[in-house]
């Protein structure tokens, strides 16, 4: 999913990266509002496992390839604001040590994978937590359910910036059907890896996934005794 | 069954993630993704360039100079994984800060590096 460069034109990827920027400048400013001490080490595990499972590509069709985006898992697990960070934390890291997706294209690759993954794809969460029991297993499913979702948004993205400015002579209605047939396989991907991410923390440390927040006491890990005497454990 | 405390469940996260990389990733998939395969199948690569980046010593996660592919490709994404960690540590440290943090007690300035 990431653009290299040469793929978009300059206008339109000058665009992504003013629509990036100030979408960050945006998370900057609510993160800061909302930061508590574990947050920045939290913050970092977050970037180092969506890097690390952004490396494990796995098949999807003959001779093609998914892997995670990682928006929608962030936002649950740290929060939108924090979550759209972290994932350009990645792409950033990717993009200047592992030339994997163009600087160029840093702009559109932010907006499609960390801006539409951690607050549309978190705004799908909430809409689908809506309809689900409010249990662990209902954030679970509703994470998972986001994050394919998301990833069939960011094919759809993609598609509207090479409508807009791509350089290649293929159709839109081309581009548009090959790139959303393959990315609902790669979502089924994604909503595995996420709901399976959430259910371990959840299992875990359920008091650390910002998603759940909201859970009955029994369900978050904050028990009355627990969330005085345990808070900095 | 006890909780994890926070330093081991960070500990266990960042070892999750280097098994992650030096283990699973070497036996990823090799073919390319959804992008980059529409890309080829359509010729939307056709004016595609070379990341200015493309020469770098990491480049295509892989580390130059070491031969073997798997460790390669292992020690990259342990490069990649520490310097994630770091930004996002560092970026989220150095916001919390400058602006105090939020907990509500006036003067509890984080000092973010004791609290792990």
């Amino acid at each position: 999913m990431h653009i290299p460069d040469g793929f978009i034109d300059a206008p339109v990827s000058v665009g992504a990266g003013v629509v990036a920027a100030g979408g960050l400048a945006v998370s900057l400013r609510r993160a800061s509002g909302s930061l508590e001490d574990r947050g920045a080490p939290l913050a970092g595990l977050v970037a180092a496992f969506v890097f690390a499972v952004q490396m494990l590509n796995f098949p999807v069709a003959s001779g093609t390839s998914g892997h995670l985006l990682g928006g929608v898992l962030a936002a649950v697990l740290v929060g939108p604001w924090v979550g759209s960070l972290c994932v350009s934390v990645v792409l950033v890291v990717q993009a200047l040590l592992f030339a994997d997706g163009g600087l160029s294209a840093l702009g559109l690759n932010i907006v499609n994978m960390a801006l539409v993954g951690a607050f549309v794809g978190y705004g799908a969460f909430l809409l689908v937590r809506l309809v689900l029991p409010r249990t662990p297993a209902g954030v679970t499913a509703a994470s998972a359910v986001a994050a394919g979702v998301s990833v069939v948004l960011a094919s759809l993205v993609f598609t509207a910036e090479y409508a807009s400015g791509g350089t290649a002579g293929a159709s839109v209605g081309t581009v548009a059907a090959a790139m959303i047939s393959v990315h609902v396989l790669i979502g089924i991907g994604e909503g595995v890896i996420t709901g399976l991410t959430v259910a371990a923390v959840l299992a875990v440390r359920p008091d650390l996934v910002y998603g759940a927040r909201g859970l009955a006491p029994r369900f978050s890990g904050l028990a009355p005794v627990a969330a005085t005497s345990g808070e900095r454990g | 069954m006890r909780r994890l405390t926070f330093g081991a469940f960070l500990t266990a996260g960042l070892l999750v993630c280097l098994a992650l990389v030096f283990f699973v990733s070497p036996r990823a998939s090799g073919s390319p993704d959804g992008l980059s395969k529409v890309a080829i199948d359509k010729g939307l690569d056709a004016h595609e360039r070379p990341s200015a980046m493309a020469d770098g010593p990491t480049a295509g996660y892989a580390v130059e100079g070491v031969d073997h592919e798997g460790l390669s490709t292992g020690l990259a994404g342990a490069i990649g994984v520490a310097a994630t960690f770091a930004l996002g540590f560092g970026l989220l440290a150095v916001l919390r800060r400058r602006t105090g943090g939020t907990d509500g007690r006036t003067g509890a300035v984080a000092h973010p590096a004791a609290e792990i």
